[in-house]
Order: C-alpha cells, then structure tokens, then sequence
C-alpha cells in the first residue's frame, strides 16, 4: 500500500507519526515499593515513603511487573534483552518526590519489535517497535481544588509503566488509530495492561512531521494528552493541517510540545521551557543491572495465548470469515471468546452476522461492553439453535432477541411467554391464504393475468395475518399452489 | 573537556542550586578538576573488561508482586508543610 498523502494548497504532503505510548502495568503493588495500586482509592492512602521519597528509603523492584514487561515484549515479537539498567531521569515537578523518575535509557528492557496493522480496505500494515522499557509514574496534581494552590496525590507514584515507543512508521491518523488499537488488544489479551483510556491505564504521545513525498523528514511536534483513539486521530489531522499550512505560508514548524484541547478540537504549544529539556540520565546507583534468566524468558514465551493477528487467521480459515469481520471480532478477545461458543457447531457466518449486527447493535444503544451483555454467548447459542430446528423464523429470531435483550430471559422462555412459536400448521396455514386471497379478489386476478410481482404482497399480507408465525417456506409453496389456482 | 561560568550556572539551574556569582569562579575550578581526573581514567585501556556497576557485585533483588505497605496516608503527611483533604499542598504550578 502506497502512504497516502495529504493534499496541500502547493502540492502533495507525507505525514510522518511515531508514538509513545504509555501502558500502566497490571500488578497488585508498585514498581519498587509494596504499596498496592488500585484507582480510585482516597488521595494519598497508597504511598509508601519509597513513593513518597523520604530520605533512606530504598527501591526493591517487583518480580511481576518485569514478567509482564517481558511478556508484552514477547507479545510484540520483540528482542527481549537479558540485561537491562535502570537509569534516574532528573526533573523538578511537585509530583515527582524525589527529584527524578526511575525509567531505562541506554539499556531497556525491550529491544526492537513489531506490529501488524489491520487496515479497513483488508492490507495489512507493519509497524516497528523501537523498544518499551519500565518506568515508575508520576503522582497527581490536581490545580483547580483552590486557587493559587496545587493539590497532590501520590497514589499513582511509583506505579509501573510501560513506554512502547514506534518507529516512526506511520502514515496517517487512521493508521495511528489502528496501532493503538491494535497494541490495546495485545497488552489485553496478555492482561499485562487494562487498557483503559479514560483511568489513564493507557496514554499516548504523538510525535507528528509532514514532509514532500520520499523527502528529508520535517521538524516534527510532539502532542501530548491525548486521552482516547479518537482524540488521537483528531489531534494528528489538526495538527497535521496546522504544519501544512504554515510551511505554505512561509512560516517554519518549531520543535515544541503541544497540547491537544479536546472541547476546542485544537493543538496548541505548551508554555515553551526557558530551558530544553536536559534530563542528565544516569544508572541508578540504589539498583543492580536487571539480568534475566534465558530458561524463565522462554517459560514466559511458551505461556503466551493465541494473539489477535494469530486468531484472526484462524477464524478466517477455520470459520470463513471474511478479513474485516475476522478482524473486528479479534479486536476484544472477550468478543473473540463470545463469538467462537456460538460459532462452535453452527452455522458460523450466521453465528458472526448475528454477534457483528444484532448483538453489537443492541451493546451499542445500550453504552454496555459486550462483558456485561445482557445475552449471554449460550444464550444466543439456544435462539440460533431454535432457528435451525424451525421452531422460529429468522423474522421472528429477531423479535424474540430484542426480547432477550430487554428481559435477560433465555430464548424457549421468551417464545414460549410470547406464543412466537413458528406455525408448520399446513391447515392453519391455508386457512389464512384462504382468508387473504377472498379479501382480496381483485389483486388475485390481476396475479392470474400475468402480475407475477404480486406475490409478495400475498406473503407480507398472509404473514402480517398469522403475526409472522407462519413457517415461511410452507408459506411461499402452499401459496404458490393456491394462487395458481 | 573544560566547563566555563555559564555551563556551571546552568547545571546548578537544572539541580536548582544556589549558586551565588562568586562561588561560581571556584566551582569552574573544582568541576574542571574532577574532570581533568576522568580525563586521566580514559587513558587506561579497558577494552573488554564489562563495566563495573557497584563496588559490591550482586544481582538486583526482586520482590513478590504483595501488597506489604498499609495506606498510612497520616505518617506520609505528617511532614508536609501544607496539607488539605488529604493531598499535599504546593504553591501553583501547571505546565
């Protein structure tokens, strides 16, 4: 696939994205103290005085979270590196105690990875992963409590991170949104990151450039909290028309770090640093360099389920599917887990029609993620299986599902309460067909003399009669019969 | 590799330090010494040789993944020079 290109007022721009993403570790204490990490919890009543910085105290790293670093790392098909160090990052901010953050600079944890791309037209995109290296958070402040004043919160310091930083391989503010989608399904189905944007588990920076086409890359802005996918897409398409249409003004993009203003849809430039940004990384000396065991790295490996790029294979070969439907269904290995029960002995494109449209449909008007569905997978799996030995229409399934949807109720209660038992009835049936065609002489001639198109408006007028009960196969051949006369 | 009053002024700006202008002179000298010092480390050849990370050579301890430290939110105010509902309190800063 050819990078698409972005039309501006003097020709073509290639927009050049890398982003660095920010993954909260799933584990039960923090980075390097034994204070937990639940969100949520009352200001300040998960601090240790490792979090809090007081004077001798000292970091001890927890085993989990360098599993799940390494686990994420596997996931990513990307070099895990059996030694790495630990290095303090030097920065004064009020909610970072102790006058710098422990990250890894020179010697991460993670070396260079990959990730597929899953595209709407069915390509698929490879990305680079540059690295992802542990790093403790900061805390919390809070600026509009009282004024003059910040209020801050340790509970999140010291909790552990993952930095996923991309090669800047991307193309487009699709394409950003597909990396970050994809990367949360991963970090999801290891369970080494919730992925939750709006608790912060997951925040992303995007470094954006635009260029000529094949030309040198352009001065690039990196854009900061930004909270959701779609956020991101909106921040990189203003920010990407923003560098356009200053070049082509005559102006010159300046290295900055912007912030993106979600209720005014814009970037703008943080208030510049009399200073750059000077770091002055250096190993820390309260930690030994992290040396891994090859034989627990390769335990971890062997433990690593069947991933979205690996599943979405298999369901297109096992199933069928198509690559789109494959693909969104791997997206939330919850709908992946929901789809294949009811896929497993059916009919497996009604089974993915029936997940993608209705139950979807109804997850979306409800605001409910398909884990707190209202219609279990074995639940669907009896209303399918209704369909299959006739006891419903597939017109009626739907009726009978939307019931379901409202009551929690299993599909036979739902037919048996609403009598929507199909009618194979053959007298019953033509009892109707009789009705219908007396009442309506004069549309049964025209259909003898030649008005073929006719016919469904017999069998809309014979159901509608028998409340879409009757068996619609029956139906069309005993109506055929008796219009033939 | 030698640091003139500017460099100096602006490392203690970064470590926010007080330096104050005439200390600064002596500082130059003092830093440029230790300098001069790593510059004669250099000489030595070291190829080969895995660069020592601690006086004491010992791998990293890691812990289990336990909740060991109660919420003792008092004990980690208790120094604070300003405190309210439970947050620190620090003059305004927002970036």
């Amino acid at each position: 696939m050819t990078a698409p290109l972005v039309e501006g007022a003097t020709g073509p721009w290639e927009v050049v994205i890398g982003l660095e993403v920010h993954a909260q570790v799933v584990s039960n204490a923090k980075l390097f103290s034994g204070a937990a990490t639940a969100f949520g919890a009352e200001p300040n009543s998960q601090v240790s005085f490792v979090d809090a910085a007081m004077p001798g105290m000292l970091p001890v790293i927890n085993r989990h979270c360098v599993e799940q670093a390494v686990k994420t790392g596997l996931a990513l098909e990307a070099r895990i590196n059996l030694v790495s160090v630990f290095d303090r990052k030097n920065y004064f901010y009020p909610d970072l105690p102790a006058g710098y953050q422990i990250s890894q600079y020179k010697n991460p944890i993670v070396g260079t990875g990959t990730i597929r791309l899953d595209m709407k037209d069915g390509s698929t995109r490879t990305i680079g992963i540059t690295r992802l290296h542990l790093e403790q958070d900061a805390g919390k402040s809070l600026h509009d409590v009282a004024p003059g004043a910040s209020h801050v919160d340790l509970n999140r310091a010291g909790v552990a991170l993952m930095e996923i930083v991309s090669e800047p391989d991307l193309r487009s503010a699709e394409e950003a949104g597909a990396y970050l989608k994809k990367l949360r399904a991963i970090l999801r189905y290891i369970g080494t990151c919730d992925g939750n944007m709006e608790e912060g588990s997951l925040r992303c920076d995007a470094n954006v450039s635009v260029r000529r086409p094949g030309g040198a890359l352009g001065t690039r802005c990196e854009i900061k909290n930004v909270n959701s996918i779609r956020f991101l897409q909106r921040a990189i398409e203003y920010e990407t028309q923003r560098q356009i249409e200053l070049i082509e003004g005559g102006g010159t993009v300046v290295q900055e770090t912007r912030l993106y203003d979600a209720n005014k849809g814009e970037t703008r430039a943080m208030r510049s640093k009399e200073e750059a940004h000077d770091y002055r990384y250096f190993p820390d000396p309260d930690l030994m360099p992290l040396r891994l065991d090859p034989a627990w790295v390769a335990r971890l490996k062997a433990g690593v389920p069947e991933l979205p790029d690996a599943k979405k294979d298999r369901f297109m070969a096992a199933y069928g599917l198509s690559a789109y439907d494959a693909g969104v269904l791997v997206g939330d290995q919850v709908a992946a887990d929901y789809f294949e029960t009811v896929a497993k002995g059916r009919d497996a494109k009604l089974a993915a029609n029936w997940v993608m449209v209705e139950l979807f449909g109804a997850l979306n008007r409800l605001g409910k993620e398909i884990d707190a569905s209202p219609v279990s997978a074995v639940q669907l799996c009896g209303l399918l299986d209704l369909m299959a030995d006739g006891t419903i229409s597939g017109r009626l399934a739907k009726d009978v599902f939307a019931a379901m949807v409202e009551t929690g109720k299993d599909a036979a209660i739902v037919v048996e309460e609403k009598g929507l038992r199909q009618v194979t009835d053959t007298g019953a049936i033509e009892a109707a067909i009789d009705a219908i065609m007396a009442r309506e002489a004069a549309k049964v001639a025209e259909y003898r003399a030649g008005k073929d198109k006719l016919f469904g408006f017999f069998v809309g007028q014979v159901m509608r009669a028998m409340g879409g009960k009757a068996n619609p196969a029956q139906l069309n051949d005993l109506l055929k019969h008796k219009l033939a006369g | 590799m030698s640091l003139d009053k500017a460099t100096v002024a602006r490392i203690a700006r970064l470590a926010r330090l007080r330096i104050e202008a005439q200390d600064q002179e002596r500082m130059v000298g003092e830093l440029n010494g230790i300098l001069t010092w790593i510059e004669q480390l250099r000489a030595v050849d070291v190829e080969g040789v895995e660069p020592m990370t601690s006086v004491v050579a010992m791998d990293l301890v890691l812990r289990e993944d336990v909740v060991t430290i109660p919420g003792d939110r008092d004990a980690v105010l208790a120094n604070a020079p300003a405190k309210e509902h439970g947050f620190f309190v620090v003059p305004k800063v927002v970036e």
